[in-house]
């Protein structure tokens, strides 16, 4: 096929959903050899077009063409059939599955006896990791049969990537596959991507990462409110056009980091230990501090904040809340003393999805709203207005199910749902993660208005620009220990790369 | 044209989420116009009581399914309260000492299935299906499997009247305000809706997820309970073998009128609903003389639709997750 005639094109592509337009006349093309990323804020319209690509929604109008030809694709299996494979942003995954049979799942080979063929499914899957080259031996402790369960996130998205690119697909479409993967692995995914590019395929690429969209795009697509804005080659763009192209108005600064009095330790962190998990963890945040955790994925930043909360309690250790020693078995010890947690993992800990938004931010407020045992519903309404107004929260009604907000939105929910508690301590674990530009920054903001409340904040990133943007300090965690300290004057991203990486110890060797 | 497509869309919203009360709206109208035995106050006032007692279950239901539970032994446990009620009314004469010690029964026979689920981990399916098996042994030991038989005043729980509403259906709705009361009012119905909708949000947001599971089975003893003794009253005997198949009814009941069975959806109002939809098709499939055999075909096939709809309804009410 000639480079001329596009591998894919979507003319004219509507789709309207109860009370919103998705997708208004959107129009895109790409070649083969070519990636195409696409950009736009959360509920700009790039999954519904990925969905509809994919053949999970059906449009309301236009037309679909691969290689110059009219596609009918009316579920993800026809749209396999046109070479279309999809790599998802939260992909999921059956725990107890071996990788290899993960590899094959809904097309395990059978034998002349009708069944499963293991040895060829061994085979084959170890032949096709070697061939792909996306994961490392070591990251497989049992090899082809480690269960899923047994494997990082991480590893299970790398895994995704290696069966949709040894299905010979044509056109790939990746969500965000880097939202959830380490710096390390997402390099190694990068330069991938630049090789399946030279082998030929389209990729079209959606990620909110400025820096690896510029690393590996030749063009790039700009959605804002599910209309197309513009489509230019990516070397006529820079990160800032294409964030004001995002949003529509220019961000003039980053970060809304402001100069803040600090006052006492609010929380003080003394040996805790847990068992396989993280040791000597010492550190404290003071009132109106906000204080980073860096490292690398599996570092135990996540399991040290799940552990304050009282999710997941530590075995030993002290902490100390404004100078008194507590104990923090649950999460009700953790509420009764001001400590508030913002999982990373939204679905998990939390939203409840299938109820409203008004119900998802009373949860862990509802003493609040209760007395005497009955709940004041005018005055729950009240205060979830009051929080949807002044944090921005974009949503029909207060109502409306929760699975049905943009990602942003979801995020903000569950930020209000502890600031309507207006505890002293926030453990932020990844605020920000696979949230728009526009959305990020007010979530700065909201950071910075704590703050300046008093309140002591522990922000857990995996995205270094924003820790060295927003913290007045930041502790650097490797393999369960905190490993370094560093004040905000002393901040350089090479520095605390070298210790989340762990290259201290080979110094030090 | 905007507005007009707007304000379209907007009452085939309210249209898809309160569908139940249409469907049992339909099935009123329909049966109104096929026997003219149907719209008659004798008549209605009867389904009315027929479906107190499986209403009543089936609230128990409710809270347990929306909570991500479930109870099997609702039929047993069922029987064993009932039992125990008329003994102690032949033994002591008290109405009201009969009820309470009825209510009790379910109550402390649904603790075991509570402590089974909330600190042992036990399945619900699993441990219901226990207890279900136990109460069953036990009330046809205590009875040696034998009817009881001249129960006198004990029938006007079921048979009564309180002015001209009969008495399992005050009861009935009685319940009906205290389900509705719990899930819309309480910390408890807020911690049953998060619970069944996601555990772990639920428990990360300090709801004390076993503490919860724990009151939903003590709760729901009573209602069962409280069934038992309204449903032996009725019938006039002591029967041990009573209530054989009612949890699977009940569930019915409670599924047919929008619970949902990965948990965290329901409502008080749909489980009437249900009730009443289940209590006017066998009634109307009498009246007009539907073989019975058939009438259960006719009821499976109803329970698929509703399903099916109710299915339909909430896929086409989800949006983008953009």
């Amino acid at each position: 096929m000639s480079q001329e005639i596009p591998i894919i094109e979507l003319h004219n592509i509507s789709k309207k959903f109860p009370g919103v337009k998705a997708l208004d006349n959107m129009t895109l093309s790409a070649r083969e050899g070519e990636v195409h990323s696409i950009c736009g804020e959360n509920g700009a319209g790039k999954s519904t077009l990925m969905k509809i690509i994919n053949g999970i929604y059906k449009p309301d109008s236009g037309e679909i063409k691969i290689g110059g030809e009219v596609a009918k694709i009316n579920s993800p299996l026809d749209a396999k059939s046109y070479g279309i494979a999809m790599v998802y942003q939260e992909c999921a995954y059956v725990p107890e599955m071996t990788v290899a049979e993960s590899m094959f799942v809904g097309s395990l080979p059978l034998n002349r006896i009708g069944t499963v063929d293991w040895k060829y499914v061994y085979e084959h899957a170890q032949y096709l990791l070697d061939k792909e080259q996306m994961i490392k031996p070591s990251q497989l402790p049992h090899g082809i049969k480690t269960k899923l369960k047994d494997v990082s996130l991480a590893t299970v998205q790398l895994l995704e990537i290696t069966k949709a690119i040894s299905k010979d697909a044509k056109i790939i479409i990746m969500d965000e596959p880097t939202s959830s993967l380490p710096n390390v692995e997402t390099e190694l995914l990068l330069e991938k991507i630049i090789e399946l590019k030279k082998r030929g395929k389209c990729i079209l690429y959606i990620s909110h990462k400025m820096d690896e969209i510029f690393k590996i795009s030749d063009t790039i697509t700009i959605f804002r409110d599910g209309q197309h804005i513009t489509t230019k080659p990516a070397s006529d763009l820079n990160i800032d056009s294409v964030v004001s192209l995002m949003v529509g108005r220019e961000l003039v600064n980053d970060y809304p980091k402001e100069k803040i009095q600090i006052g006492d330790i609010k929380l003080n962190v003394r040996d805790l230990h847990k068992k396989g998990v993280f040791k000597n963890i010492n550190f404290n945040v003071k009132a109106g501090e906000i204080v980073g955790f860096a490292g690398l994925v599996g570092a135990g930043r996540t399991e040290v904040a799940l552990a304050l909360s009282g999710v997941d309690p530590y075995d030993d250790g002290v902490v100390e809340v404004d100078g008194h020693q507590v104990t923090i078995k649950n999460v009700p010890d953790s509420i009764r003393n001001n400590i508030a947690m913002v999982s990373e993992d939204r679905r998990k800990y939390g939203l409840v999805t299938v109820r409203n938004v008004r119900e998802n931010m009373a949860l862990p407020n509802l003493d609040k709203f209760i007395r005497n045992g009955h709940l004041h519903r005018k005055e729950e309404i009240d205060a979830v207005n009051e929080k949807c107004d002044s944090m921005r929260i974009k949503t029909p009604t207060i109502e409306t199910v929760t699975k049905n907000l943009s990602g942003g939105n979801q995020q903000k929910v569950v930020l209000a749902k502890w600031l309507i508690r207006a505890g002293s301590i926030m453990i932020l674990d990844e605020p920000t993660r696979g949230i728009d530009v526009g959305a990020k920054f007010e979530i700065y903001k909201l950071m910075v208005s704590m703050a300046k409340e008093g309140k002591a904040i522990v922000m857990i990133s995996s995205e270094m620009p924003e820790l060295l943007g927003m913290c007045d300090r930041l502790y650097v965690m490797h393999e369960g220990e905190i490993v370094k300290e560093f004040d905000r004057s002393e901040f350089s991203q090479e520095k605390i790369m070298h210790y989340a990486a762990g290259a201290h110890n080979f110094t030090r060797k | 044209m905007k507005t007009l497509t707007n304000r379209f869309e907007r009452v085939k919203y309210i249209a898809v989420k309160n569908s139940i009360y249409l469907i049992l709206g339909v099935i009123f109208i329909i049966s109104s116009l096929l026997n003219e035995n149907f719209l008659t106050v004798l008549n209605l006032r009867n389904v009315l009581r027929q479906i107190s007692v499986i209403t009543i279950l089936a609230f128990g239901e409710t809270l347990l399914i929306i909570a991500g539970m479930i109870d099997l032994s609702v039929g047993a446990v069922f029987a064993v309260a009932g039992i125990l009620s008329i003994t102690v009314f032949k033994i002591t004469g008290s109405l009201l000492l009969a009820l309470i010690v009825g209510i009790l029964s379910g109550v402390v026979l649904n603790i075991i299935s509570g402590m089974l689920v909330s600190y042992f981990k036990t399945p619900p399916f699993i441990a219901t299906l226990a207890l279900m098996t136990i109460a069953r042994g036990f009330v046809l030991l205590i009875t040696k499997g034998q009817n009881i038989y001249q129960i006198g005043r004990f029938v006007e729980f079921g048979q009564g009247s309180i002015g001209f509403i009969p008495t399992p259906v005050v009861f009935m709705f009685l319940m009906l305000i205290v389900t509705w009361y719990i899930l819309n009012h309480t910390r408890l119905g807020r911690a049953i809706y998060a619970i069944g909708g996601n555990e772990e949000a639920a428990m990360a947001s300090g709801i004390q997820v076993a503490k919860t599971k724990f009151i939903v089975y003590v709760i729901n003893g009573a209602f069962v309970g409280l069934a038992g003794v309204l449903f032996m009253s009725r019938v006039n005997a002591g029967l041990p073998n009573a209530g054989i198949g009612f949890e699977l009814e009940a569930l019915t009941v409670a599924i047919i009128g929008g619970t949902s069975f990965s948990g965290g959806i329901g409502t008080a109002a749909g489980t009437l609903a249900g009730g009443f939809i289940v209590g006017l098709l066998n009634n109307i499939m009498n009246l007009v003389g539907v073989n019975s055999y058939v009438q259960q075909i006719i009821k499976g096939v109803i329970i698929a639709l509703a399903v099916i709809f109710d299915m339909a309804a909430k896929n086409r009410r989800a949006r983008p997750e953009e």
